[in-house]
């Protein structure tokens, strides 16, 4: 075992994995996890000078005081199953709380006959191996955070491996929900979904805090592989307690002919950082990466995206957007790669910032590299406060000033809520996002 | 007088450049009165200073809404104290629903902690948005997004009868209407009309007030009143032209 210093010194020691004992019995993710834990270690912390964090908060940027906690006791696993019920009637409903899986996923007869799988990273490990071996965590972290990808694949344990077979379309949302509950948590929740061709799936992935203000450290994956031709839709929301450090690396790819849509929305963490690229693999794919976020108090939402095209006559649009009250920062840096060889590409990119507060701040970086020469690409920014005439047209209505503004940003961030496909995954949403305007 | 709406040598100003002068009006409830004049003559300011916008300064006077001042006020204040306006160009709000825009103006105008009635406000929504002719679905749509110019007065006009103010100042409704949308905003508006609330209505052409009959008719000029009449005053502008109030009236 390693115990070489680190630029974070001894703090690793409550971050090391205690488990290495125990095998898996699969060496291959043994030796991935340990690869994780040696990568962590050998890798600095990010700095304010590098590129990848630019305007964001990295002096601030520490993993101190942060452990992974017990398993929870079985009344509190209990109340926080009972409020992880978002959608009536999903297909299925997976929750983990510090890490630790309270209520794993009970799958129809229908849905298993059909071959569908949705189970624990561990269980899947156990039953299909060969299909971890060959996604999992196939494409790292280019954005910055692989020092912190890193950690996460030296815990790889909960989370949830979601396989839909070739031809099957699957209407009812998938749900993992994942809670930090103990003061000081680290949880590292594992996505990994994966629809073969044809296949139409659709999931949300709740991150939320146990209470309001929970404190946790928490550093989430998520990986997407869509076969030719699949539909895969999915609602990641980041509502950690606000005195949470989250970064989420999310890869995703699009074979030929898919259609991905996800919406990515922050509400929760005192600061977060989120990693999306997408890679369009496959001619005809289109991919839409969505993102919005409320900002209040003294919170810094860091969203950083990737579109990567290798593959012609494709598409991505990309939309992000942020409402900010309070102190808040939000960075958007986002990059558009052509190769080549993707001819015919029709990438789009923007991010509109609502400014609330005077005290906000909002940066934008928006890129464009391309390497075609017959491509549609665009890029834009605006960062903007409430339009006068609106705000006095809802008030000559009698609405009072707060409400008035308040409805105003529910507008401003209606455009991307109405990307999430399922109506009650989109009501869980927006009252999260209203929330945030009375505890403002 | 306690049941009208008094403006009183009301001055006001966009900038430096004086608009509204010793301007000086009575509205009694349950009547309506129409305004005319040519354009540039300070009719929308006159609307925008009631509603309390923030681009005007007001110099001196008052204006009374059954007694209270509503000069100086804000304008969700001046709202909810009972003045209505129709706008002339209602603003276009993504994102956010006929049906949720109207029902946080009621909730707005409901004692804090008093539970929000859905069903009754839904079926009050749904037999107004008949009477206008327009279709259920509009209230999932975003407000006066994508609307036509009759679409967005006959919403201007849901919300009236929604709100049920106290006063209502149209301000150039009929502009960008076809005859048959006038035909059904007026409707709607004289079936609003009752002891319970004062109209002024705003317009440039006579062809409106066809359907809303006035009560009585001003003329301004240059940003105050210079003659008053009954309905047949329309009429008589109408044949003799502004130039007629230029050269005779305002030269008074």
């Amino acid at each position: 075992m390693s115990t070489l210093a680190s630029p974070t010194g001894n703090l690793d020691a409550a971050l090391q994995p205690t488990d290495w004992a125990r095998p898996s019995g699969h060496d291959w993710f043994d030796a991935l996890r340990r690869q994780g834990w040696a990568d962590f270690q050998r890798l600095p912390m990010p700095t304010r000078d590098d590129e990848k964090w630019r305007f964001s908060d990295a002096r601030s940027l520490s993993l101190a005081g942060f452990a992974p906690a017990p398993e929870p006791t079985e009344a509190v696993a209990a109340a926080l199953i009972a409020r992880s019920h978002f959608v009536a009637r999903p297909a299925a409903l997976v929750v983990h709380v510090d890490g630790h899986c309270v209520l794993r996923p009970a799958l129809s007869p229908e849905l298993t006959a059909q071959g569908v799988r949705f189970e624990t990273l561990a269980d899947a490990l156990r039953h299909h191996p060969a299909l971890l071996q060959e996604h999992l965590l196939k494409h790292g972290a280019g954005l910055g955070g692989a020092k912190f990808l890193a950690l996460h694949q030296a815990w790889l344990k909960a989370g949830y491996v979601l396989f839909v077979p070739k031809g099957v379309e699957i209407r009812q949302p998938f749900v993992s929900v994942n809670w930090t509950s103990t003061e000081g948590a680290a949880v590292f929740p594992h996505a990994l979904i994966i629809a073969g061709e044809h296949a139409v799936v659709s999931v949300q992935d709740y991150h939320l805090g146990a209470t309001a203000d929970a404190r946790a450290l928490a550093i989430s994956a998520c990986d997407i592989h869509a076969g030719t031709g699949a539909k895969v839709s999915r609602l990641a929301v980041q509502g950690w307690g606000n005195r949470t450090q989250s970064f989420q690396v999310d890869n995703t790819c699009g074979g030929r002919d898919a259609l991905i849509t996800s919406v990515n929305a922050a509400v929760g963490s005192r600061r977060a950082r989120l990693e999306n690229t997408v890679r369009i693999d496959g001619p005809g794919a289109d991919v839409r990466l969505y993102g919005i976020s409320v900002a209040t108090g003294e919170q810094e939402f860091d969203q950083r995206t990737l579109q990567i095209h290798t593959a012609g006559q494709a598409k991505s649009d990309l939309l992000f957007k942020n409402a900010l009250l309070g102190k808040s920062r939000t960075i958007f840096s986002g990059l558009i790669k052509v190769a080549p060889d993707a001819q015919r590409t029709d990438a789009y990119q923007t991010n509109r910032n609502l400014l609330l507060s005077p005290d906000a701040e909002a940066d934008s970086l928006p890129g464009l590299e391309i390497e075609a020469n017959d491509v549609k690409c665009s890029h834009g920014a605006t960062t903007g406060q409430v339009d006068e005439n609106e705000l006095f047209y809802l008030r000559a209505r009698g609405i009072p000033l707060e409400v008035a503004q308040e409805l105003l940003a529910q507008g401003f961030l209606e455009e991307v809520i109405a990307k999430v496909e399922d109506e009650e995954g989109a009501e869980a949403l927006r009252g999260m996002l209203s929330a945030k305007f009375h505890q403002a | 007088m306690p049941d009208s709406l008094v403006i009183k040598n009301l001055n006001a100003s966009i900038g430096e450049r004086p608009i509204l002068k010793d301007f000086c009006l009575t509205v009694p409830k349950g009547e309506v009165h129409a305004i005319m004049g040519p354009n540039g003559t300070g009719k929308s300011t006159l609307s925008k200073v009631l509603a309390g916008h923030p681009d005007y300064t007001v110099q001196s006077g008052s204006a009374l809404l059954d007694g209270e001042e509503i000069l100086g006020l804000e304008p969700d204040v001046v709202a909810r104290a009972g003045l209505f306006l129709a706008f002339q160009y209602p603003s276009e709000i993504p994102g956010v629903t006929i049906a949720n825009f109207i029902r946080a103006a009621i909730v707005a105008r409901q004692a804090k902690g008093t539970p929000f009635d859905a069903k009754a406000y839904y079926a009050e929504l749904y037999a107004k948005m008949d009477a206008l002719k327009m279709d259920r679905k509009f209230t999932a749509r975003f407000v006066n997004e994508g609307f036509s110019g009759g679409e967005k007065k006959r919403c201007e006009i849901l919300q009236l009868m929604m709100l049920k103010p106290k006063y209502a100042v149209l301000d150039e409704t009929d502009s960008g209407l076809d005859i048959d949308a006038l035909r059904i905003v007026s409707e709607g508006v004289n079936r609003m009309r009752g002891p319970d609330t004062g109209f002024l209505v705003i317009t440039h052409y006579q062809r409106l007030l066809e359907y809303i009959v006035p009560d009585r008719v001003h003329i301004m000029w240059d940003g105050r009143i210079v003659h008053s009449g009954g309905k047949e005053l329309a009429l008589e502008l109408e044949a003799k032209g502004y130039d007629w109030v230029k050269t005779e009236l305002a030269s008074a």
